[in-house]
């Protein structure tokens, strides 16, 4: 049995964790907002390169001579794995679901006897993939000095993964990602990027109508690389809203759960209290009995 | 046929104009062009200059872009650039940043000439002379830029 003291220092330490949590549930809100501002923001560029970009694959795959980004290697031999997570923990599974994807991708295509490397973005990820995966990494990328991530940390990745490619390290890329839904709910996705997957929709309609200038070929290898930096670009953005929502409703929960304890330690506390007054009732009481 | 168009500059991170428009001057990587309306529909890719808006009063405003590509048709325009700024909010440090990013591009597409061909070394500079031309159209001076090396 606790005495009173412990309890009320209990107590004491509860309030303070769910000062904190409270807190960073309302931060949590505040950036989600402009996480989603953000994302909104990018979208009628991200819309507008697909719909350019579904137009130019669609004729450009059937012929033959499509660049490499569009018709891949020939190859499906080395993958590349860009796992995207969060530079700060404490936002429920959000590092966590997008890592377990990636590592059933990793154990798939091992399995199918495929090489593997892994090029990690933001430092939680990393962490839990270094055990298995240590000697996979190929590269990391720290954005724990970004406040907000913008193009340019996109274009950076990119370009990474483009010299890669180029430099014939890996025949297929994927990106991993938690694609925002709702503030409850964020969905890790994986999305391969090299080569360029064709885009649904029916787009062969589209492209006959354009008049390109100069070629189709000139400006597809022009758009190609863009169209890779412009997807990485939406998936930090997701990525961003989706840690905000996951951070907020894992702090939400804290909230309540340190309501829930002191709650339950004040009930102890007030018990202890009560027990130990009819104690001291009871021994004047015998005391006075006994003379 | 309406007499305006509706033109629209975005950049990754954000809408930066949308507004209807009489024409638009475009620098497109074979040479300039204007797109009015019922114009046939084109894609073209862009070199960076200034690109020209008329709006429908016959007001000029003019943005500053480092490249990227237009979707012209009939009604509409739209500018995909990957950094745009409106004339007036072109300062030197802006200047100096892209052509700074231009002289990077350059020295690192010419450090791997075998492995990506004498066009894209070819490209990367005649970016680089472009985006100098545009700093002197401006007003500005392209040779503040510090070059990276």
């Amino acid at each position: 049995m606790p005495s009173l003291k412990d309890l009320k220092n209990r107590i004491g330490s509860v309030k303070n964790t769910r000062k904190i949590t409270k807190a960073m549930q309302m931060v949590a809100a505040a950036k989600l907002r402009r996480a989603q501002e953000a994302a909104e923001a990018a979208r009628p560029y991200a819309d507008r390169m697909a719909a350019v970009m579904a137009g130019l694959t669609a004729t450009a795959s059937g012929s033959g001579t499509a660049p490499r980004l569009l018709a891949g290697t020939g190859e499906d031999r080395r993958h590349l794995l860009v796992v995207m997570t969060a530079e700060r923990g404490l936002a429920g599974g959000f590092n966590s679901s997008i890592v377990k994807l990636a590592r059933q991708h990793a154990e798939l295509l091992r399995g199918q006897g495929k090489q593997v490397a892994i090029l990690t973005v933001g430092k939680k990820g990393r962490e839990q993939l270094k055990r298995d995966y240590g000697s996979l990494f190929v590269s990391h990328v720290d954005l724990s000095e970004v406040k907000r991530v913008g193009y340019d940390n996109a274009r950076a990745i990119a370009e990474d993964v483009l010299d890669r490619f180029e430099a014939g390290e890996f025949d297929v890329a994927t990106i991993f990602y938690n694609r925002f839904e709702s503030v409850i709910s964020q969905i890790p996705t994986a999305r391969q990027i090299i080569p360029a997957e064709a885009p649904e929709g029916d787009a062969s309609g589209a492209s006959a109508l354009y008049d390109y200038e100069p070629g189709e070929e000139a400006i597809l290898a022009e758009l190609l690389p863009r169209s890779v930096a412009t997807q990485i670009f939406a998936a930090l953005l997701e990525n961003a809203a989706s840690e905000q929502g996951a951070r907020m409703s894992a702090m939400d929960n804290a909230t309540r759960n340190a309501g829930d304890m002191i709650d339950r330690l004040t009930t102890e506390y007030n018990r202890s209290r009560q027990a130990a007054i009819t104690k001291e009732l009871i021994e004047i009481i015998s005391g006075a009995e006994a003379l | 046929m309406a007499d305006t168009m509706q033109f629209d500059l975005v950049s990754p991170e954000r809408r930066l104009a949308s507004v209807p428009v009489r024409e638009v001057r475009l620098p497109g990587s074979d040479g300039d062009l204007t797109a009015m309306p019922g114009h046939a529909p084109t894609i073209v890719t862009l070199r960076p200059g200034l690109v020209t808006v008329v709006a429908a009063d016959g007001t000029q405003t003019e943005f500053a872009v480092t490249g990227g590509f237009a979707e012209i048709n009939g009604e509409s325009v739209s500018l995909l650039a990957e950094r745009g700024h409106p004339r007036g909010e072109m300062t030197q440090e802006i200047l100096d940043e892209m052509i700074r990013d231009a002289h990077r591009r350059r020295k690192s597409v010419e450090q791997k000439r075998d492995s990506v061909g004498e066009e894209i070394v070819t490209a990367a500079v005649k970016m680089l002379a472009d985006m100098e031309a545009l700093g002197t159209h401006v007003g500005l001076d392209p040779k503040q830029a510090t070059i990276p090396d």
